[in-house]
């Protein structure tokens, strides 16, 4: 932790560095590059939910007008299975490539079977209409529990339960367990036992620019990649990986980046346009449409999730089992893992079970969301936290007061929590205005809570100092929500020089060293760190410098205001960081430092939001009429954006509680393919919503910092549901909380 | 594949060469282009020919007379809901154009568009229909005029020839105590199409009693449902709670709604009612204000 709580940059709301060219248009995104030549790539994709491929003839496509190139899987190598990993979570690269290109089968109405590239986007997409794919059509499975049955259609005939030794293949990729104490002893001392199952849907990220990839490769085999990501990094070693690449010929340039919230953690089709790119030997621009994003993009699971949940009349819980099952989409990797790790992190159990389900099913394979996992198993546990301290007469923020994880608490999922601020946040909830204000007719107020862990991972950072003083901050962190007003902020504060001196950069892969994606809630954190032990680097290098200069001692001199101090006895006037880089050459050369770490210590994020929503009984209508969101930020580096964060994990929640949701035909061809029936929030919809930043440090981060990115995307579904039972005496447990389904559910009552 | 010829006429007359050419190449008329754009996007509509309507004079336009109001029909939705006038006339109409789209589409969406893109759901037309609207059909062989309800014959078809489009839709002006509304419901509150829309047209006299009456109601079935016996039920009645219950219950019980995406048979019947219940209290409640 910092020594000094008085900072002159850390914690000021600034402008943003991007913030003029974003405004203004002039910000270059993912579809924005263009080069000399280009063609435009379009992909055929499957009209099936489920099928084997008896063959694919290209050979009309080939000849085609304006027509370069035309691929399927068999122009990728055929990789073994073989998990890496990547981005935030593993993935199989086999898995992955036959994502991109399906291969012998094709498991999802819109799975890529083949790629033109052509000389405009609209001769392209005449060729596919002449590729000719001869499809064994096969029965589509689309919910958990019948993927699981018995007799349910295999999407794989070589997937075996991992840890179960049998020879059956089955869809049900893989189950874990976590256990403590024990639940049956746990369940006799509980005086009220609640058990519940609840649903919730497929949902999307709805991040607005779609994905989109320039690609080139050279005709000595080097391919520069141009894209919309949030790692860079990640990108280029699963290009390189499908392509059977180096991942030293292969370049990839981060766009700046219009939403991706943990979905631009893999690729599509970046190493397509390598492809096609090579097999033409012209550059190749791809650019989906919000219809392809819908149908071929990862959203994230469908869940089925059931809590069984005991305490003792006075409010201790001492009993927990829980199922979780998660739909995976296509391919094997659902966020089962976190999702089973977050259930009960909140509380202090003496006694639980968790069981874990990786399930495959005939929808795109998962992409990562915000706190992969952790929304609908809080939107389970939270409810029953709800209906528990109802059922106990108890306050729901004192209920979980009583039983809240503080620093020493072993978490469910292992380790002990060092300084945590769960207990704050709940305070910080309960003193807030919003908490006791009246109600009217037919409203409610609900609160949930959530935590997601935050990550740390690798990270770097370079500083280059100018000839005048000014400072070019760069780093591989794709900026997803103002991490550059941040990183500048680090380095100002570390420097004591302006914020205006500094300009923050995201760079290449060739350009600057590694950094792992912008994900996991990690960039602030760990890549703050590289920052300023760069920063440190480079002020004791400065020092050296000054000390040299006035033939002192270097740890006779101070840093101070963005000068170097020398000490009164040598009577030499301070020389400022300018000073100090105008005379570099004759000092040993330019001023640059650089760091790299794999940062350890991610400091947990907890929040408690506040919902307040309108019922109308007689339509079932829902309207969000106030909403709170009260976060442990550790330390708060730009409090704007970080308020950001809270305001749009907390939308994102909303919408899922009351009107997101896949709707597929029984063929498995999704219903909803665009934004007007795949209904996010829209700003009316929304009052303002409040936040309040809980700042109790992180012991591992200089400035305290935790991750906030995810953290608020947990709370809101539960906080949505229990407001909506407080209003008209419902409790929904299926999601989304629609106007048929609460009208039905108020018919029933 | 191949590309779209785009025509705009400036008057009617420079018009009926391009309508007759359009008996025979696959064309669209194109007024704001809020539906035809995207369809042509998507590849639904892929028509060889289009006619912007825009420009032609008589086709956009409000006047308000003592006897008739004139809409032209390619008015943008923005400009009917800038008009006072048209307003205090007939604001169920208004309401039916301002719920579509978002402010910018509204500079573009048109009434003419909304009705001849005849989606079932479509908010212009249940209003226009209550409002006793007729329209004035423009061909390459002459004008018609025929009531608003006889446009749409099935979800994404017209009455229209080829070679026809509409030029203008006139209402007769309402009279003291005669005043329309129109409401739909939808799960977010813009940027939505509608579950089900219904649109009241009522008159009442100084004592209240309901002397004549239009109820329409668009998304329960291929095309607008006119409920006659929910109006024969109003007139002669104080439209009191009992009255507006039961028609409430009527309506909940007509058109032949599906289940979709939007909305299941059971909660269309379900909303059907109650917006007819809101629906007549909010234009008898308008129409008590203009006696």
């Amino acid at each position: 932790m910092s020594e000094n709580k008085d900072y002159k940059w850390v914690g000021t709301r600034p402008i943003r560095p991007d913030g003029a060219d974003k405004v203004t248009g002039k910000a270059a995104f993912g579809a924005d590059k263009n080069l000399p030549g280009m063609l435009h790539g379009k992909i055929l994709r499957s009209p099936f939910g489920h099928a084997n491929i008896k063959s694919i003839d290209t050979s009309a496509a080939k000849s085609a007008p304006g027509v370069l190139a035309v691929m399927t899987s068999k122009d990728l190598p055929d990789l073994p299975s073989e998990m890496a990993e990547a981005g935030e979570s593993a993935v199989d690269f086999r898995d992955l490539s036959q994502n991109i290109l399906a291969a012998d089968k094709v498991l999802y109405h819109g799975h890529a079977v083949a790629a033109v590239a052509a000389t405009s986007a609209k001769l392209a997409q005449e060729a596919l209409k002449l590729i000719k794919v001869e499809y064994e059509e096969l029965p589509v499975v689309l919910e958990i529990e019948d993927a699981m049955a018995d007799d349910a259609p295999i999407l794989h005939e070589n997937q075996f339960t991992s840890g179960d030794s049998t020879d059956k293949p089955s869809n049900v990729a893989a189950k874990m367990k976590l256990p403590r104490g024990d639940i049956e002893k746990g369940f006799a001392e509980a005086d009220v036992i609640i058990e519940r199952e609840f649903t919730t849907p497929t949902v999307h990220q709805g991040y607005i620019e779609p994905h989109a990839v320039t690609a080139s490769m050279s005709a000595s085999g080097h391919a520069d990649v141009w894209c919309c990501t949030q790692g860079a990094f990640v990108v280029r070693a699963m290009t390189a990986k499908i392509l059977g690449m180096d991942v030293g010929k292969v370049k990839v340039t981060p766009s700046e980046i219009g939403g991706g919230f943990g979905a631009k953690t893999t690729v599509y089709l970046e190493p397509v346009a390598v492809k096609l790119s090579e097999m033409s030997g012209r550059p190749v621009k791809m650019v989906m449409d919000r219809e392809e994003i819908l149908r071929a993009t990862g959203p994230t699971s469908a869940s089925v999730i059931k809590i069984k949940l005991g305490a003792t009349n006075d409010g201790k819980l001492v009993a927990a089992e829980g199922t979780l099952k998660y739909g995976a989409g296509a391919y094997k990797g659902s966020p089962m893992g976190p999702g089973c790790m977050c259930v009960f992190a909140s509380y202090e159990i003496p006694n639980f079970l968790v069981r874990g389900f990786d399930v495959v099913l005939n929808k795109p394979k998962v992409a990562a969301y915000r706190a992969p996992g952790a929304p609908m198993a809080a939107f389970a546990m939270e409810s029953v936290m709800n209906e528990m301290a109802a059922k106990l007469d108890l306050d729901p923020i004192d209920f979980r007061l009583e039983n809240a994880v503080k620093e020493g608490s072993v978490a469910a999922y292992g380790p002990k929590f060092p300084a945590i601020g769960f207990v704050e946040t709940l305070k910080a909830a309960k003193e807030h205005p919003h908490y006791s204000a009246p109600l009217g007719k037919n409203q409610g107020r609900g609160i949930g809570t959530g935590f997601w862990f935050n990550v740390g991972m690798q990270s770097s950072a370079t500083l280059n100092v100018n000839e005048n003083g000014s400072v070019t901050l760069i780093t591989g962190s794709a900026d997803i929500g103002g991490s550059r007003a941040s990183m500048a902020l680090f380095a100002a504060e570390e420097l004591s020089i302006s914020y205006d001196l500094i300009t923050p950069l995201v760079s290449n892969t060739e350009e600057t060293s590694y950094c792992d994606v912008t994900g996991g809630s990690r960039t602030t954190f760990a890549t703050g760190m590289a920052v300023v032990k760069a920063a440190k680097n480079l002020v004791a290098n400065m020092k050296k410098r000054a000390a040299n200069t006035w033939g002192v001692e270097v740890d006779e001199v101070l840093w101070q205001d963005g000068q170097a101090v020398p000490p009164f006895s040598s009577g030499k006037n301070p020389m400022s960081m300018a000073e100090i880089a105008a005379s570099a050459a004759k000092t040993g050369g330019p001023l640059t430092a650089s760091a790299s770490l794999t940062a350890q210590g991610a400091g947990a994020g907890f929040g408690v939001h506040i919902c307040d929503i309108e019922v109308d009984p007689e339509t079932g209508k829902t309207d969000v009429i106030r909403y709170t969101a009260i976060q442990d930020a550790g330390k708060a580096i730009h409090p704007s954006y970080v308020e950001g964060q809270y305001q749009g994990g907390a939308v994102q929640g909303i919408g899922w509680a009351l009107n997101e949701e896949y709707v597929y035909n029984d063929k498995g061809v999704l219903q909803n393919f665009g934004f007007l029936d795949y209904r996010m929030p829209v700003a009316n919809d929304l009052p303002m919503i409040d936040t309040v930043i809980v700042e109790v440090p992180n012991p591992a981060h200089p400035y305290g910092v935790r991750g906030v990115g995810e953290t608020p995307i947990v709370p809101p579904l539960a906080a949505v549901a229990e407001a909506v039972n407080n209003a008209v005496g419902v409790r929904i447990c299926d999601l989304p909380i629609s106007p048929p389904r609460l009208l039905a559910a108020i018919d029933a009552k | 594949m191949g590309s779209v010829q785009y025509h705009a006429p400036q008057s009617l007359e420079e018009a009926v060469p391009l309508l007759k050419e359009a008996q025979k190449t696959p064309s669209r008329i194109l007024a704001g282009g809020t539906d035809l754009l995207i369809q042509m996007r998507a590849g639904v509509k892929t028509p060889d020919m289009l006619i912007d309507i825009k420009k032609i004079p008589e086709v956009t336009g409000i006047e308000i007379g003592p006897e008739e109001i004139r809409l032209g029909a390619a008015t943008p939705s923005a400009v009917m809901d800038e008009s006072v006038e048209l307003h205090r006339q007939l604001p169920g109409v208004v309401e039916g154009m301002e719920l579509i789209g978002s402010t910018q589409v509204q500079g573009r969406a048109t009434p003419g568009g909304n009705l001849c893109n005849a989606s079932p759901a479509g908010d212009g037309a249940p209003a226009m229909i209550a409002a006793g609207g007729q329209c004035v059909v423009f061909g390459s062989n002459g004008v018609r005029t025929i009531p608003v309800e006889e446009v749409c014959i099935a979800p994404g078809r017209t009455s229209l020839a080829d070679d026809e489009f509409i030029q203008e839709f006139r209402f007769p002006t309402p009279k003291p105590g005669q005043a329309d509304a129109y409401l739909r419901f939808i799960p977010r509150n813009e940027m939505d199409i509608a579950v089900v829309g219904v649109a009241a047209n009522i008159t009442v006299d100084a004592s209240g009693t309901c002397t004549a009456a239009k109820v329409t109601l668009g998304a329960v079935g291929p095309t607008v449902v006119i409920a006659d016996k929910v109006a024969e039920l109003l007139v002669g009645t104080k439209l009191d709670d009992a009255t507006l219950a039961k028609a409430g219950e009527m309506a909940s019980g007509l058109g032949t709604p599906i289940s979709d995406k939007r909305g299941t048979v059971e909660f269309r019947h379900r909303i059907a009612g109650v917006l007819t219940r809101r629906v007549i209290q909010i234009a008898a409640t308008r129409a008590g204000e203009r006696l």
